[in-house]
């Protein structure tokens, strides 16, 4: 009888004109198109100078800045006011200020000041935009210091070298952080929504009641539901493989196999969450509403754009019910560092627990009776 | 005039008369805002650290207990080889492993030859480079401090100051966005439904005969879901202030004008969508699934908009979300005047006109 059940689930599904294409289309395209727009890179900054002493350590030190390749000089304002303007009319991220008698202080005094003001709307970017800019100087001052000491030997620093590395991504690049949370993204939004319409829509259009005087069981009701949608979480990953071999050339470290088993998992159980809200709504705007509320939360609990662990700490316990975490930073793992299903046991465990619990439920919120 | 309101109350009816979907429709906005204020950040904070050090003498120690006693990072514990590192990522645990060179404090001293790497999980770009960036501060700082009393000769003092947000909070840059993104979306999904549920049930039929004017109709039909995205408005602003600690630095009216404005492009966009679709589960999935793609990348929410491609900025120009982020950033936080969002008023009023227009011409006052 169920094999009948799943017949008819994926009739229904063909018939309808809209969803096939979604279901094809809508992988390929984010595909294409999120990891070149998820690029939080923050490599050209505009800075603004305002150089009130023209002197050959401050000409020596714009050329410094400009060379480093971080900072892109939008303008050399005359006056402080001039550079705000800029800033305020986003032309500008960051203003230096060279005092006058820059390099007459240096030298006299041993001791000079600039001004670094940073636009911190995007607290991200300003931050990283003071600090950058206050590294290029740090290092032009040891440089100027380097040459000044010469004819003045004896005093010795302390000195030590730091170098930083990056393992797994070594020249940091966001896209291959992107894209297996995208592909989780998709999986979510497509085995999320789908079923969260599908029972309430049954309702809507009075079917529900001929499936009611059937002797169909609860179990092989949800059962019916559930398949389709597995089969269709498997082809949107699929596909997702597949257009991030064939437009980014990005395969993963680690195996296939731990891919798809992790995904054989968090399809049963996102969409049994999905099942559960159409089991409760009565309309169909109100399944979509709410599974729109509970996909794009799980999403943002998820790390997938902001890092758990920069979340309070109440965040960070409600987001152990988000089924993306666990499967984001599996994929994450597998995809960058190869990572093998022994070392990710644990979100495996806590995947299956869910898809368990959010199965459970849907059988036992289906009821037959109105 | 009166057959007008009659439509209005009509519809206002259909509101009322289903609850459920009157209270998801207020209570959303209130808990994806406070959800999304509060874990939207990418500060850096207690990141467990581990130590492969062959020298163990003062300065590895002194380096080491600089960089537990800040509130960025917690000591794990020592590694015994460098072989370990690979393995401690890969677990999952560690975000950034320090190596000392050997006979560390020897070195700094008198060759200057004294190294430390700072090894951080790539996978994660900006925390890897947050991380190493805070690490490098501190032991720049311990620098600092061994160097006591003797002033360091010839010394350049940068004085940083950070304009608008001078804590660098995260919400202040996501809460706009997040604005846009809630009105957006749950404006376009409420009137997305109206037509095509009158349509699926029927009832079209029933407005079609009677004397309204098509555009009469449309109008009726934004006109409640524009009463209830006012409070949606009215209870974001309220939020944002209250429970997030975000400022309104420049004038509120100007707030609430640009914010209205974007209703009204919601809104009609959501109209537009419900004239297109036949059937309401295809209008709900074009307004939440498929717009909720471009609201999310190329409204600048997130992901920095001069950072993409051209073709991909020229994109963006369509995407309201985008000028009316633009426009709130500039009011909220930079309390900026008139003068310098026209722009964006201009643009957001004409996408507006646009839609209701497109909408209207679409309607069709025939059946098939």
């Amino acid at each position: 009888m169920l094999k009948y059940l799943i017949e008819k689930e994926f009739k229904q599904f063909f018939r309808n004109s809209f969803l096939p294409k979604l279901v094809i289309a809508y992988p390929f395209i984010v595909i294409l198109i999120f990891p070149i727009v998820a690029n939080f890179d923050v490599s050209s900054l505009n800075i603004s100078i305002v150089d009130n002493d023209k002197s050959s350590y401050s000409s020596r030190m714009i050329r410094k800045i400009e060379s480093s390749g971080y900072f892109r000089i939008t303008d050399v304002s005359s006056t402080h006011k001039e550079a705000l303007k800029s800033i305020e009319l986003n032309e500008a991220d960051v203003i230096l200020e060279i005092p006058t008698h820059f390099e007459a202080d240096l030298i006299r005094e041993q001791e000079a000041q600039v001004m670094i003001s940073s636009n911190t709307v995007n607290g991200m970017k300003g931050g990283f935009a003071g600090a950058y800019l206050n590294a290029i100087i740090t290092d032009f001052n040891s440089q100027i210091r380097g040459e000044i000491l010469q004819f003045d030997v004896g005093k010795q620093v302390p000195s030590m070298e730091i170098v930083p590395l990056y393992k797994f991504n070594p020249h940091l690049t966001y896209l291959v952080y992107m894209i297996p949370a995208i592909m989780v993204m998709i999986l979510s939004l497509v085995c999320g929504f789908l079923p969260a319409i599908n029972i309430v829509s049954e309702k809507e259009s009075g079917t529900i009641e001929q499936m009611n005087v059937t002797p169909v069981g609860k179990i092989q009701f949800i059962l019916a539901k559930l398949i389709p949608y597995w089969v269709v979480g498997f082809v949107v990953l699929s596909i997702s493989f597949l257009a991030s071999w064939v437009f980014y050339n990005f395969l993963p470290v680690g195996s296939f196999v731990t891919l798809f088993l992790f995904t054989f998992i968090f399809v049963l159980a996102i969409s049994g969450f999905g099942l559960v809200i159409s089991n409760y709504a009565s309309t169909i705007q109100q399944a979509i509403f709410m599974i729109f509320f509970f996909v794009i939360t799980f999403i943002f609990m998820s790390g997938l754009y902001t890092p758990v662990a920069s979340m309070p700490d109440w965040a960070q316990l409600v987001s152990n019910i988000s089924p993306l975490k666990y499967i984001i930073n599996a994929f994450r793992q597998i995809y960058l560092k190869g990572s093998g299903f022994t070392d990710l046991i644990m979100p495996f465990l806590a995947l299956a627990g869910l898809a368990v619990f959010f199965n459970g439920w849907a059988v036992l919120s289906y009821s037959k009776k109105t | 005039m009166n057959q007008f309101l009659a439509f209005v109350r009509k519809e206002f009816y259909h509101i009322f008369r289903d609850t459920w979907t009157m209270i998801i429709l207020l209570v959303l906005p209130v808990v994806m805002l406070i959800l999304f204020g509060f874990m939207m950040t990418t500060e850096v904070k207690n990141t467990r650290f581990a130590i492969y050090d062959p020298s163990r003498d003062v300065a590895t120690q002194g380096i080491v207990n600089k960089i537990s006693m800040s509130d960025y990072f917690i000591f794990s514990g020592y590694l015994d080889s460098p072989d370990q590192i690979e393995d401690v990522f890969r677990k999952d645990k560690i975000g950034l492993v320090v190596v000392f060179s050997e006979r560390f404090y020897e070195n700094m001293m008198h060759t200057g030859d004294a190294q430390v790497q700072l090894i951080a999980d790539g996978s994660d770009p900006n925390t890897a480079a947050t991380l190493t960036m805070y690490a490098s501060s501190l032991i720049a700082s311990y620098q600092q401090d061994m160097m006591g009393e003797v002033k360091i000769p010839y010394q350049i003092k940068p004085e940083i100051k950070f304009l608008y947000n001078p804590t660098l909070k995260g919400s202040y840059n996501f809460v706009p966005g997040v604005m846009g993104m809630i009105l957006m979306l749950i404006c376009a999904m409420m009137t997305s439904v109206s037509i095509a549920r009158e349509k699926e049930l029927g009832t079209m039929e029933v407005l079609l005969v009677s004397p309204m004017k098509p555009v009469q109709i449309i109008i009726s039909k934004v006109v409640p879901y524009f009463v209830l995205s006012i409070i949606n408005l009215a209870t974001i602003l309220l939020l944002s202030v209250y429970v997030l600690g975000m400022p309104i630095v420049g004038s509120l009216s100007l707030l609430i004008l640009i914010s209205v404005i974007y209703i009204l492009v919601a809104l009609s966009l959501g109209l537009l969508i419900s004239s297109v679709a036949k059937k309401q589960m295809i209008a709900l999935l074009i307004s939440a699934m498929v717009l909720i793609l471009p609201v999310l990348m190329l409204s600048g929410m997130m992901f920095p908009l001069e950072n993409m491609p051209w073709t991909l900025q020229v994109l963006a120009h369509v995407v309201p979300t985008k000028w009316y982020i633009i426009a709130v950033k500039k009011v909220m936080l930079q309390g900026l005047g008139f003068s310098y969002i026209y722009q964006e008023l201009i643009i957001l009023s004409s996408m507006a006109v646009v839609l209701i227009v497109l909408s209207i011409k679409r309607f069709k006052y025939r059946l098939e």
